[in-house]
C-alpha cells in the first residue's frame, strides 16, 4: 500500500528513490513519503506543484540519519572521495613508499582520493620528505597538516578530519604493515553491504601475519579470544587499525571514545556496536616491521588488559 | 500445620520463579557486559544452591544430586579446556603471509627507483 505511493513521487524527485528503500524503511520515513503525494494531487501539473513537492521532499533529507544513509547509497561512485589519514612520527624511510603504494592502488582502480599526512613534529625529517612528495604528486592529492609535537592518535584523526574533503575516511599505519592494495577491496565491501565501517581483519578468512614468532601469535590469539568472550563485539579483529569509515561515523565515534593506544581502536568498534552502526570485514595481511624490530612488552600487555576490563565494565 | 508448611513452600517457589523472570534484563535494558555476566552467574548460582540444598523441597533422585553437586567445578574445568583448545587451534592455523612479504619487498625496490626518477632525495 505504501509502496505504490512511493513510486508515484519518483518522477518528480529523480533517482533519489531506490528499491532498497522497501527493505530499510522506518515508520517515520513511511509517513514522510506519503505527504508529498497528497500535495501533488492538489497542485497537479503546475510548475509550483512540482517545486513544492520537491521542496517537501528536500525537507525530508534532514529528517533522520537513516535517510541520509540512503542518500549516500544512491550517490554515483564517481562522487565518492576517499581521504586517507596518515599520522606519522619518525617515518622518514617508510613515508615515500607508503605514499607511492597508495597512489598506485588508487590510480589503478580509478578512485578519487586524497592523502592527509599528519606529522607530529618528527625529529628525523619526515616533514621534508612529505613536502617533496607534495611537490611530486600535487597538493590536491597530498595534503600536509603537521602538528608541533606528539599529541596522540585520537587528536591526530580529529585534526586530519577537519581538513578532509572526502566523504569516506581510511585510517591505516604508515609503517608498511598495512598494504594499500586492500583499500579497493574495502571500498567494494563497503558498497556491497552499505556498511558504516569496514575493518581489516588478520584473524578471519585469508587474513594473516608475517614476521611474528610463536610467542607473539599466542599472545595475540589469546588476547583476541578474551576480548571475544568478554565483549562479544561482532568483529573478529578489534585491535587492528586498518579501517574505512564514513566521515560522520568517525566523527561521532571519536567524540565518544575516551581511551588511548590499542584500546582506542577497540573502543571505537565497541561504541560503533552500541550505536548500531554496521561493520563489515575484509581479510588483510599484516607484514610486521619491514624496518626495525617489533616489541610487545609487559607494559603493553598490562595496559591492554586494563583497557579491556574498563570496556567490559563500562559498555 | 501442614497448610502452613505448604504456604511457605509456595512462597519460596514463587520468589524463585520471579528470580528466573529476571532473565528479562538481557533483552529489555542495555546493561554493561559486566552486569550481564553478574546477572547470569547470580541466576545460575542461585539455581544450583536452591537445588543442591533442597530449599525448594524437591526430592531429587540420588543420581541427579551426584551430578549436580560438582557441576560448577566441572563446568569451570571444561571452560578452561575449551579456551586452551580454541586458542591452540587458532594459533596453529594462524596464516603466515610469506608471499605478501616478498611482494612488498619487490614493490619497495620498484618504489624507490620510481621515486628517485621523479626527483625524490631520500
Amino acid at each position: 500500500m505504501y509502496k505504490s505511493r512511493i513510486f508515484l513521487i519518483e518522477p518528480c524527485n529523480g533517482p533519489r528513490r531506490t528499491s532498497d528503500q522497501s527493505q530499510r524503511s522506518s515508520p517515520a520515513s513511511e509517513f514522510g513519503t506519503v505527504r508529498p503525494v497528497l500535495f501533488r494531487a492538489t497542485l497537479r501539473n503546475s510548475a509550483s506543484g512540482i517545486w513544492l513537492s520537491s521542496a517537501m521532499a528536500s525537507l525530508e533529507v534532514s529528517r533522520s540519519p537513516r535517510r541520509s544513509r540512503r542518500e549516500l547509497e544512491v550517490r554515483s561512485p564517481r562522487q565518492n572521495k576517499y581521504s586517507v589519514l596518515l599520522p606519522t612520527y619518525n617515518e622518514r624511510e617508510n613515508l615515500p613508499l607508503i605514499v607511492w603504494l597508495l597512489v598506485k592502488s588508487f590510480s589503478e582502480s580509478g578512485i578519487n582520493y586524497e592523502i592527509i599526512i599528519i606529522d607530529d613534529g618528527s625529529p628525523d625529517g619526515t616533514r621534508d620528505v612529505a613536502e617533496q612528495l607534495e611537490k611530486i604528486y600535487g597538493s590536491d592529492r597530498i595534503l600536509l597538516r603537521p602538528r608541533e609535537k606528539k599529541l596522540g592518535l585520537g587528536t591526530a584523526y580529529i585534526h586530519g578530519m577537519k581538513h578532509a574533503t572526502g566523504n569516506y575516511i581510511i585510517i591505516m599505519d604508515a609503517d608498511l604493515s598495512h598494504h594499500p592494495k586492500f583499500i579497493p577491496e574495502f571500498i567494494r565491501k563497503q558498497k556491497e553491504g552499505n556498511f558504516d565501517i569496514v575493518s581489516g581483519t588478520r584473524y578471519k578468512g585469508n587474513g594473516g601475519v608475517y614476521g611474528w614468532d610463536l610467542k607473539r601469535k599466542i599472545i595475540s590469539r589469546g588476547a583476541n579470544f578474551l576480548t571475544q568472550i568478554l565483549l562479544r563485539p561482532g568483529a573478529s579483529d578489534l585491535t587492528g587499525s586498518f579501517r574505512l569509515y564514513r566521515k560522520e561515523v568517525l566523527e561521532k565515534l571519536i567524540e565518544k571514545c575516551v581511551s588511548k593506544g590499542y584500546v582506542f581502536q577497540m573502543e571505537m568498534i565497541v561504541r560503533a556496536r552500541q550505536l548500531n552502526y554496521t561493520i563489515g570485514e575484509v581479510p588483510i595481511s599484516f607484514v610486521d616491521r619491514v624496518y626495525g624490530e617489533s616489541k610487545l612488552g609487559g607494559n603493553e600487555i598490562v595496559s591492554f588488559l586494563k583497557g579491556l576490563l574498563t570496556l567490559f565494565a563500562t559498555t | 500445620m501442614l497448610s502452613v508448611g505448604g504456604l511457605r513452600l509456595n512462597l519460596v517457589r514463587f520468589s524463585f520463579l520471579l528470580l528466573r523472570g529476571a532473565l528479562l534484563p538481557f533483552f529489555a535494558v542495555t546493561m554493561t557486559k559486566l552486569a550481564q555476566w553478574l546477572w547470569g552467574l547470580a541466576i545460575l548460582g542461585s539455581t544450583w544452591v536452591a537445588l543442591t540444598t533442597g530449599a525448594l523441597g524437591l526430592e531429587l533422585p540420588l543420581s541427579c544430586q551426584e551430578v549436580l553437586w560438582p557441576l560448577p567445578a566441572y563446568l569451570l574445568v571444561s571452560a578452561g579446556c575449551y579456551a586452551l583448545g580454541t586458542v591452540g587451534y587458532r594459533v596453529a592455523t594462524f596464516h603466515d603471509c610469506e608471499d605478501a612479504a616478498r611482494e612488498l619487498q619487490s614493490q619497495i625496490q620498484e618504489a624507490r627507483a620510481d621515486l628517485a626518477r621523479r626527483g625524490l632525495r631520500f
